[in-house]
């Protein structure tokens, strides 16, 4: 069963300033959805409404259709955005001992934790005490944390954060898993190049306002103004004189330019044939981060 | 998994993390060992006869008084013998008795005759135990609920420090995580105490002072209730000043109320003791009868209603605390920025769902 994580007309204010307004998305089940916005444009508060952690001022988070309750939250696997577990005890201890909070019993506990620390590459390190652990793999435990208990849906505040790039791989890895199997997954990132490469969705929010939400392509396509590269042999600033063309980058040979929506973009191809050979003409998509920029000014 | 099950997980973390730490084991071997040596040592200290010298025709009633005798010629010998540290004490003619700084209670009985005494109420308490016992009372709970509400406080901002809180909130009641840490601490500080209270009966047969313990034995037994409602009522503070600091450097400032909850009591019972009107008063307040009203039932002041009438008001003030320290511990706990006050963590309670 395909189940969805659902928000509806979130709002929340500390004292004066409202924080969240009338926030709206969908995480949907078996896919990774990237959650980006800038440093206290309001993801960390939605993460933590979601887990019930902060109350909504109003607004409702369901989950596959009914409004969330304690028993669903239980089933949630949550990485909050600043890292703790117990310095004082070893992982497989305190991973195991989260596992039972959610529910599980003692000795599914330990198999679930023995599992998920060999699959986050902590196998040998288990019973270290956490505090002599390196940051990176007290991340790793803190991800195997919220992992132990086989959740329905997880919800990760900057899970890549302070990861080297093959720890990164490693737990993309065992995210994606996780969606395969059925989970809706929302992360949040700075690193809108991670983001770009791993999600299926993306929610963009900006101060406090969902900017932009939808599928990776959606996004790109809706915020693609039709826009070229075009590479010939000799010098292409002519190209600023074409009818229609705004020049983006000129550099030599190469330029980069708009067309308006709906012009054909067959003309300028031909008037550079017309002026000698073309090595490259191509449409160029926005990446995320000048997708981030436009809809976050 | 309801409240209770989570909980219980929750109490057995705390008990499992503590009988691992090193300063809490050191701390109960500690104590083990002053039960042990308060217990055993003084009998065997002031034990053992005075030494006495003394020429033969004046040693007969000396050693039929079991003194230990040491025979010199003559008695000028007999102050040599004192003088120079041989024996406690000698014997010289007169008969008079000599010694060095501290008169020697054994030999000048042993030479004198007493009156026959008839005790008319043989059960009053020996008044050495009745300054001792107050003061045994009030310390142990002073230094229990002193030792392990702190340490609540601490496993309370060691949470909030951390930030684990957020996961844990996320997945369990904040009411389980209160009650576990506060049914966790009660557990371990009475474990510790009745650990104490064995070393302390056993070391008290081994020092033949067995008597004493059976004069004692119905005031521990009200002595127990009493405690652990007591405990629990200081818990509650305890945690709930824990929720309102943020670094374990604020403990000093958010638990000054509760310090000073636990201080007052422990002198008003240790200097107001033999002060009736006082003691009455004292045996009913929730924050001083847990010592109070026990020392009164051993001193045989108290009706036997009154310890009912007291626990009872005792339990009410314990489940009143609970619920307003849970209040600010939901209301504080994750407030995470600077230290919260106890205004706003009343107020501004997250519904946590």
């Amino acid at each position: 069963m395909t189940r969805t994580l659902r928000l509806d007309g979130v709002d929340r204010s500390f004292g004066d300033r409202q924080v969240l307004k009338n926030v709206s998305f969908e995480v949907a089940a078996g896919r990774m959805t990237g959650f980006v916005g800038a440093n206290g444009a309001g993801k960390t508060t939605t993460m933590r409404i979601i887990l019930g952690v902060l109350s909504a001022d109003a607004g409702e988070v369901s989950w596959g259709g009914t409004p969330l309750t304690r028993q669903d939250r239980r089933r949630f696997g949550y990485m909050p955005e600043e890292r703790g577990l117990y310095p004082k005890m070893t992982t497989r201890e305190q991973v195991a001992y989260l596992g039972r909070l959610h529910g599980l019993d003692a000795a599914a506990a330990r198999r679930a934790t023995d599992a998920l620390l060999e699959r986050v590459g902590l196998g040998e390190r288990g019973d270290d005490l956490l505090e002599t652990l390196s940051l990176g793999n007290q991340q790793r435990a803190q991800i195997a944390a919220a992992l132990v208990h086989d959740p329905e849906v997880l919800v990760l505040d900057e899970p890549f954060s302070g990861l080297d790039p093959l720890a990164v791989e490693n737990i993309v890895t065992v995210l994606r898993e996780r969606a395969s199997a059925g989970a809706p997954v929302l992360f949040s990132s700075h690193q809108l190049d991670v983001v770009e490469r791993l999600c299926d969705d993306l929610v963009i929010i900006g101060d406090g306002v969902i900017r932009a939400a939808g599928s990776r392509q959606q996004l790109r396509d809706s915020y693609t103004v039709p826009r070229y590269e075009l590479v010939v042999d000799g010098d292409a600033g002519w190209v600023r004189d074409h009818p229609g063309v705004t020049l983006v980058e000129l550099d030599g040979p190469r330029a980069v330019f708009d067309l308006p929506a709906g012009t054909d973009d067959q003309p300028v191809l031909q008037a550079a044939l017309a002026r000698g050979p073309v090595r490259a003409f191509r449409p160029v998509s926005p990446s995320l981060t000048e997708i981030f920029r436009e809809v976050t000014q | 998994m309801n409240v209770t099950q989570a909980a219980r997980l929750v109490a057995e973390r705390e008990i499992r993390v503590k009988l691992r730490d090193r300063t809490f084991l050191f701390g109960t071997l500690f104590f083990l060992l002053i039960a042990a040596a308060g217990t055993i040592l003084p009998p065997l200290l002031s034990g053992g006869p005075s030494t006495v010298a003394v020429t033969e025709s004046a040693a007969g009633p000396l050693r039929a008084a079991g003194l230990e005798v040491r025979v010199v010629p003559d008695d000028r010998a007999a102050e040599q013998a004192v003088r120079d540290d041989d024996v406690d004490a000698a014997v010289v003619a007169g008969p008079a008795v000599l010694a060095m700084d501290d008169a020697p209670d054994d030999v000048v009985n042993a030479l004198s005759t007493q009156p026959t005494v008839h005790l008319l109420d043989p059960d009053a308490v020996d008044p050495v135990v009745a300054f001792l016992v107050p003061f045994v009372f009030a310390f142990v709970f002073f230094i229990t609920s002193q030792t392990f509400g702190l340490q609540i406080a601490q496993s309370v901002i060691e949470e909030k420090q951390t930030r684990i809180v957020e996961i844990l909130v996320a997945a369990v009641p904040v009411r389980a995580l209160l009650a576990g840490k506060v049914v966790a601490g009660a557990i371990l500080a009475f474990a510790q105490i009745a650990l104490i209270a064995v070393v302390a009966v056993i070391g008290l047969q081994i020092g033949d002072s067995g008597g004493l313990f059976s004069l004692l034995a119905p005031a521990i037994g009200w002595f127990v209730p009493f405690f652990l409602l007591g405990f629990v009522l200081l818990a509650a503070m305890w945690a709930a000043a824990g929720a309102l600091a943020n670094r374990q450097e604020d403990i000093g400032a958010v638990s000054t109320p509760v310090q000073l909850a636990v201080m007052l009591p422990f002198f008003a019972v240790i200097f107001l003791n033999d002060n009736d009107t006082a003691m009455r008063v004292l045996s009913y307040l929730p924050f001083s009868s847990p010592t109070a009203m026990p020392l009164r039932l051993f001193t045989g002041d108290a009706a036997g209603w009154e310890p009912f009438v007291s626990l009872v008001i005792l339990l009410l003030a314990a489940g009143a605390f609970l619920l307003a320290g849970a209040r600010v511990y939901e209301g504080s706990l994750l407030r995470t920025n600077g230290r919260t006050s106890l205004r706003t963590a009343w107020r501004e309670r997250e519904t946590i769902g």
